[in-house]
Formats: C-alpha cells, structure tokens, sequence
C-alpha cells in the first residue's frame, strides 16, 4: 500500500456534446505531494479537478483516492470521501448568506455534525492561520476586497482539516503582492496539515512557488510532468512555449484576423 | 429540410423538459421524506416566502373582493339578484380567486426570488462548493424552500380569504347599501367546508409549484448573469402557467364529478 498513489487517474474521458474535454487523462499524486496542472484555457483542468471531486461524472476511465475507485460512488459514500477534501474555488465561491466565521465553519457544522458553538472558534482560529483577525469573522463576505475573500475561502478549505486540498487557479484576479501572499499562505498550510495538494492555474510564478511537481495539460492529454527544477529544460516544445508565454509554437490559438 | 423536423424537435424538447422537471420533483420529494432536515432553514424560508409575502397578497385579495362585490352588484342588478353578492364573494373568493390570485402573485415575487439566489449560488460556484463541503445541495437549498411553499401558500391564502370577504363586506356595506348583519349572515350560510378546503388543496399545489419551478431553473442556471436572468423569467412564466393547469385538475378532481 506504501506504493499506492494518493490520487491516480487512468484514461479519463469527458466530451460536452461533440467537444471533447478530456481525452485520456492518466495522473498519479503522491501522498503528502503538492502537484500543479498547467495548462492554457478549455485545455480541461478544471473539469479534470472537478471529475475528481464527483462534480462532474467521466465518460470514461478511472479516479482513485487511497486506491479507492471513486467514480460511481453512492451520494452517501461520496459525502465520505468529500469530508477528507477541502476545495478552494476560483472566485471564492462563500456564501453570501453566511458572516465570514459561518464559512468558514460550514465544513464543520454540515459536514462533521459539530456545534456552531464549537466550530466558532475554530473558525476564528482558521482565519487567523491565514492573516485575519476576530474582527473579520463577523462580516459579510461582500464587504471584503477580493483578497481578503480569498484568504477567507482558503480558511474554509483547510478549517476541517482535509487530507486533500484542491485549488482552483488561486491567484487569478490578484494583484502580484497578494499573489505571493495567498502562494505563501497555501504552501504554509498545506505543510502543516501534511495534505496532499492539487492546484490548476496558468500563473507560472504561482505554479513554480506551490508545486513539488508539475503536470501539463493541452487537449484533453497530460502531455508532460516532472519536477519543477524540470520545468525548464523539459525539452517538450508545447511546454517551452507555454511558460514562455510565446504566440508562436505548436500551440495554436484559434485567433480571428480581420 | 424535412417540414415536419421543427414540430419535431419542438415536441422532443418539450418532452425533455417535462422528464427533467418530473426528475426533479421525484429527487425534491425523496430528500424530503429522507433526514437531514435543516429545521432553521425551513424556518428562515417560511418567514421569507409566507411572512413577507403576507402585505402583497393581502393587498391583492382586498382590492379583488372589493372589484368583485362591485361587478357581481352590476351584474346581478339586471336579474334582481342582488342579494347573491355576498354569496358569489365568498365563493369565488375561497374557491378560485384566492389561491389562484396568491398563487400568481408568489410566483412573481417568490419564483423569481429563489431562481435568482439559486441562479447566482450556481454560477459562483457556491452549489459545488456545498457539495465539497459533504452538503447535500438538494437538502440544504431545495427542500427548505419546497417544503416552505408549499406549507405557507395555504396559510397565506386563508388569511386572503378572510381579507377578500372584508373587501367585498366593505363595499357591499358602505357603497352599495347592504346591510351588515345580512351581508355577513349570507356569506356564512352559503359558504361550505370544500369550498374552502379546495381552495386551501389547490394553494399547497401552487405553492410546491412556485418553489419548484424557482428552484429547478435556478439550480440548472449557467452562462453568468443572463442566464440568471433567464432563469428568473422562466421560473415565473413556467410556476404561472402550470399554476394554471394544475387549478384546472384540482377544481375537475373536486368538483368535475357534482
């Protein structure tokens, strides 16, 4: 069991009508691994990390947690398996209708059943690990700037201490400052809570500060991964002009000229 | 093109639709029946949909008993039938108007309302965020506000009732001359139990439908603000309409075989 990767997938398939999403995705994630896929807009990262989470169903293929199959899973054995993941969305995604602390806390109450009494001050707790005071837990999440929600949406994340952490593009919309700020932050928590973290995002800088490796993917296919010393002497043409940000390459953006 | 594929396709939309909303109804009434129940969100939307919607159908039975007291008055004046006011008010009122009137008004002030909060919580992202946070969606944001539509409407309609005899009471007394203690006498004697408990049947359907329809658009809502936007109006035109038909089967069910 030392071998079992704590997250594998074979040949996932997705197609939205005549699109074709994922193509045969295969990725292992090893326990305790901070692994990032990169990878440019509709080449399906996010319906990647989403098959893994249950939201969307594959057509095809197989995803394993703790060599688990997870794919067909009953609602019930599914909410299971949730409980062990915290996810933190792109935009945020708090409820508008909770105070900051009620989300941060929602894992705990809903989730693991504990009382609001209790679960407060873990909240609190949690929001301080990631730069915010007391005073924060009693807002509404409109009255923060969009790093602070950010923050508040990475506290609610780990607050139930999950095995597993999903990020999904967690620095788009920041400034660079800020940036850095929630890259330091998710590397600080996912060390101490020992998790295994898988982030998608396009930001090389976020992509080189959180990741112990790093997987591409273009078309539907991880086209390459290795370690993030790796990344630029890949020797793979797709991945060179990616984190150079080239227009020219194999790569072909479908662009209209007037 | 052959001229029949657009009828066609129409039908098999149509169809569609109908399976995915009957799919819908089945899953809002097996998370009903099955714990968790959130007993503070039911609360929350009971006082939502039933409390703060009591002033605008209050409002709506009022002026409708008064109208119908007046034209009922004009109307039966050609037949020296004066003296049925009272009874056509409080019959017409219980029977049809009152639910059919509240039915109609929820669905606009109601309908909307939920299609929009569950629209938005769908293209933030906040629905997939309940489900990572082993929340049931269905549970948590469905069957509160089902359950609370279709408990509350009958309640809303009994008091429209009782405002909407007043109304045709006020008018018949003060502008047509009646005398009160007659015009009360009337409305008693020729009111009957079914009239009323129909009425109160055919608003638990109404409510359920406004609530569903609200929800089931929200809940498949995409494509940002203009799809939220389209979800809003179909959930009030599809709650109306089937509000409706369903008045039709309630009423031949009643009273179709006398």
């Amino acid at each position: 069991m030392a071998d079992t990767p704590k997250i594998r997938l074979r040949d996932v398939h997705k197609r939205f009508g005549p699109k074709t999403v994922l193509d045969g995705v295969d990725l292992d994630v090893g326990r305790a691994e901070s692994m990032v896929i990169i990878g440019g807009s509709g080449s399906g990262k996010s319906v990647t990390l989403k098959c893994i989470l249950g939201l969307i169903h594959p057509d095809k293929g197989a995803i394993e947690i703790d060599g688990q199959p997870t794919v067909d899973l009953a609602a019930r054995e599914r909410e299971q398996v949730n409980a062990r993941i915290g996810m933190l969305f792109q935009g945020s995604a708090l409820f508008d209708s909770l105070k900051v602390w009620e989300n941060v806390a929602f894992g705990l109450v809903q989730g693991r059943g504990i009382s609001r009494a209790d679960a407060k001050p873990v909240a609190i707790q949690t929001l301080g690990q990631v730069g915010l005071g007391p005073e924060v837990g009693e807002l509404n999440p409109a009255e923060l700037s969009g790093g602070m929600q950010k923050r508040v949406a990475l506290a609610r994340a780990i607050a139930a201490k999950p095995e597993i952490i999903f990020f999904d593009e967690p620095t788009t919309g920041l400034d660079p400052i800020m940036a850095d700020v929630i890259n330091d932050l998710i590397v600080a928590c996912v060390r101490r809570l020992g998790a295994t973290a898988v982030s998608i995002t396009h930001d090389l800088a976020s992509a080189r500060k959180i990741a112990d490796r790093i997987a591409m993917i273009y078309k539907g296919r991880i086209i390459w991964q290795g370690s993030v010393k790796e990344i630029d002497n890949s020797g793979n043409p797709y991945v060179d002009q990616f984190i150079h940000g080239r227009a020219e390459g194999p790569i072909k953006m479908d662009v209209f000229r007037p | 093109m052959n001229p029949l594929a657009p009828i066609g396709r129409v039908i098999l939309t149509f169809l569609q639709a109908v399976g995915a909303i009957s799919g819908f109804a089945f899953q809002a009434i097996r998370h009903l029946v099955t714990p968790p129940w959130y007993f503070g969100l039911i609360g929350r939307q009971m006082m939502s949909i039933g409390y703060f919607s009591l002033p605008v159908v209050g409002l709506t039975a009022l002026f409708t008993g008064m109208v119908l007291a007046l034209q009922i008055y004009e109307g039966s004046s050609r037949f020296n039938a004066e003296s049925t006011v009272a009874a056509i008010v409080v019959v017409g009122l219980t029977r049809e108007l009152g639910p059919v009137l509240a039915g109609l008004m929820l669905a606009g002030r109601v309908g909307a309302a939920i299609a929009a909060e569950v629209g938005t919580m769908r293209v933030t992202e906040q629905i997939d965020a309940l489900t990572t946070l082993s929340t049931n969606p269905f549970k948590y944001l469905v069957v509160p506000r089902v359950l609370a539509g279709t408990v509350t409407l009958p309640a809303l309609v009994l008091v429209a009732d009782i405002i909407g005899v007043f109304g045709g009471y006020l008018v018949s007394t003060q502008k047509l001359g009646f005398n009160p203690a007659t015009y009360l006498q009337n409305t008693v004697d020729y009111l009957e139990t079914n009239d009323v408990v129909s009425g109160l049947v055919k608003a638990g359907v109404f409510g359920f439908i406004v609530a569903l329809m609200g929800c089931y658009h929200g809940y498949h809502s995409k494509g940002g603000a203009q799809g939220v936007g389209r979800a809003t109006t179909n959930a009030v035109v599809s709650a109306s309409i089937l509000i409706l038909i369903a008045n039709y089967f309630v009423t031949e069910a009643f009273f179709g075989t006398k």
